[in-house]
């Protein structure tokens, strides 16, 4: 469960659970998190956590509410966001552990079922100074969803990381373009004419390929044609396209 | 009326990266103009087997169905094409299908799935789905998703309480608020459109739409639109490149050229001149 923590000139006050739907703060005593400041309002502010996501929205107060040094109407919290209302600092610590995040993000697809909803132990009424409008699913409860298989996290290598891909380039050898050079810097470059003969370079994580994709000929590297599947570049191959050389190699 | 040399279909499924098995099901039928997709959840294999119910059962039924019934016709009494009404029928009684499997079996328990269908007649297509399966459509230089995702973050997104580039960074990704046979009854959300020749469509599961950007996407279909079974292909393996962390499904189907119903004896021998 995320959580806020307050602090004042650096000393920590308090730690706040954000267990409830909508945590509200201000000056007020019926206030969740009730700060006794007269720059504070009333009702100042409130905090709407959707399962794990919260989002923040100013009620009208009259000195602002900032995040990270920004006044903010209604902002979707992140990790480490730092909300202040006068002198007072909210820092939000989103629950997820660092390694944990990443694998909750892509747990399996679940439902959500509105009609088999069991109601929030306390459900206050939308704010009526415009809070926002939660869709009713979101008010679902994490026991309401089915079908949970939270892949088992451990078990599972991570994903491998996309390595640092180093920078290609082409350069034209012949046709009326010779000497021109072009950068390797999108995921898919396609060379050749359309109807013609057309091949494409892809920017992978193990490098780059060429692969044929229309004509009757296939693109010629180092001499050779290539088969029908990917092709991998290495530095300085020469590519043979159309009746255009062209240089494939890395940039220095 | 025979469809086949009027699409072209590639398609392409795939584990992915991270999971062991594949819980997405694709089918098409190509001489009827049907392509289907569908995302199974569930625990152990369930939903592997609430997808192939899916498209199993919605490729038999139509097709039979298909046979005897022309999808453009429209019926004088409701004035909805019998398209619609082959859909809607079929889509509840797949859902019941599966309902009922999960209900009487316990190790099914819960197990649903999102759905995917297009199909095409009479220079037009009906599409039906359910939960956070898509289907994007390349014309020109324009690509576009059709569908509009049954999420949480779809809905908060309609809400004003999300932009798009801060539901990329949401927590709640993956919750879908319909699914293919959870309940007793489901709402599929159906739609048609026009066709043109030229245009490519494309049926793909989360594994693409969260792992490789709408943009991306788009460059590859515009790239390799010429080799379809290549894009398909192309699509997958960007998706794995990026961490394939779910199973990966695309189906892309091009319009060759066009295809009116026929809609009399005169409209016929037209068309043998076209």
């Amino acid at each position: 469960m995320a959580k806020l923590i307050l602090s004042m000139d650096g000393l920590v006050l308090k730690e706040i659970l954000l267990s409830k739907e909508r945590t509200t703060i201000g000056r007020k005593p019926h206030n969740d998190i009730q700060i006794d400041n007269l720059a504070v309002s009333g009702e100042h502010a409130v905090i709407v956590t959707i399962l794990a996501d919260s989002f923040l929205e100013d009620l009208g107060s009259t000195n602002g509410t900032f995040v990270n040094g920004k006044t903010v109407k209604k902002h979707f919290l992140q990790n480490n966001d730092v909300i202040e209302l006068g002198k007072y600092k909210l820092k939000y610590m989103s629950e997820a552990l660092p390694g944990a995040a990443k694998a909750a993000d892509f747990e399996k697809t679940m439902v959500l079922r509105p009609g088999a909803m069991r109601k929030p132990p306390e459900t206050h009424p939308p704010a009526a100074a415009g809070g926002p409008a939660v869709p009713s699913a979101a008010k679902a409860h994490a026991d309401t969803q089915i079908g949970i298989t939270a892949a088992s996290v451990g078990a599972h290598a991570p994903a491998p990381a996309p390595a640092p891909v180093r920078h290609a380039m082409l350069k034209l050898l012949s046709g009326g373009n010779a000497g021109k050079e072009l950068e390797l810097t999108k995921p898919l470059t396609t060379l050749g004419k359309p109807g013609v003969q057309v091949a494409v370079i892809t920017r992978r994580p193990q490098g780059f390929f060429i692969t044929h994709v229309e004509g009757a000929n296939k693109p010629i590297v180092n001499g050779k044609p290539i088969e029908l599947q990917a092709h991998a570049l290495n530095d300085h191959d020469i590519i043979e396209l159309a009746g255009v050389n062209v240089e494939f190699f890395f940039k220095p | 009326m025979d469809l086949s040399q009027v699409l072209e279909i590639a398609s392409h499924t795939d584990a992915g990266m991270v999971r062991s098995h594949n819980e997405d099901s694709i089918a098409s039928v190509a001489d009827k103009g049907l392509v289907v997709l569908a995302d199974g959840m569930g625990g152990y294999n369930a939903g592997e087997v609430a997808s192939g119910m899916a498209t199993t059962v919605l490729t038999t039924e139509l097709r039979q169905l298909l046979e005897d019934h022309a999808p453009h016709e429209v019926d004088p009494q409701s004035g909805q094409k019998a398209a619609l009404k082959m859909l809607q029928q079929q889509i509840a009684k797949t859902n019941t299908s599966i309902y009922q499997a999960s209900q009487s079996q316990r190790q099914y328990a819960g197990m649903g799935t999102t759905l995917v269908v297009a199909l095409f007649y009479d220079n037009k297509v009906m599409v039906a789905h359910i939960g956070d399966s898509r289907l994007y459509r390349m014309r020109g230089d324009e690509f576009n998703q059709v569908s509009k995702d049954h999420s949480l973050l779809q809905e908060q997104i309609d809400a004003g309480m999300l932009t798009k580039e801060q539901a990329e960074r949401s927590s709640n990704k993956n919750l879908v608020t319909r699914a293919l046979g959870i309940d007793p009854a489901v709402e599929p959300e159906i739609h048609e459109y026009d066709t043109r020749p030229g245009d490519i469509y494309l049926l793909c599961s989360d594994g693409l739409s969260d792992m490789v950007s709408d943009e991306d996407i788009g460059m590859t279909l515009k790239a390799l639109g010429a080799n379809l079974n290549l894009a398909a292909q192309q699509l997958v393996q960007m998706a794995n490149d990026n961490g394939g962390r779910d199973n990966v499904s695309v189906i892309l189907i091009r319009i060759l050229r066009e295809y009116p119903a026929g809609h009399g004896l005169a409209s016929k021998i037209l068309g043998w001149f076209r």
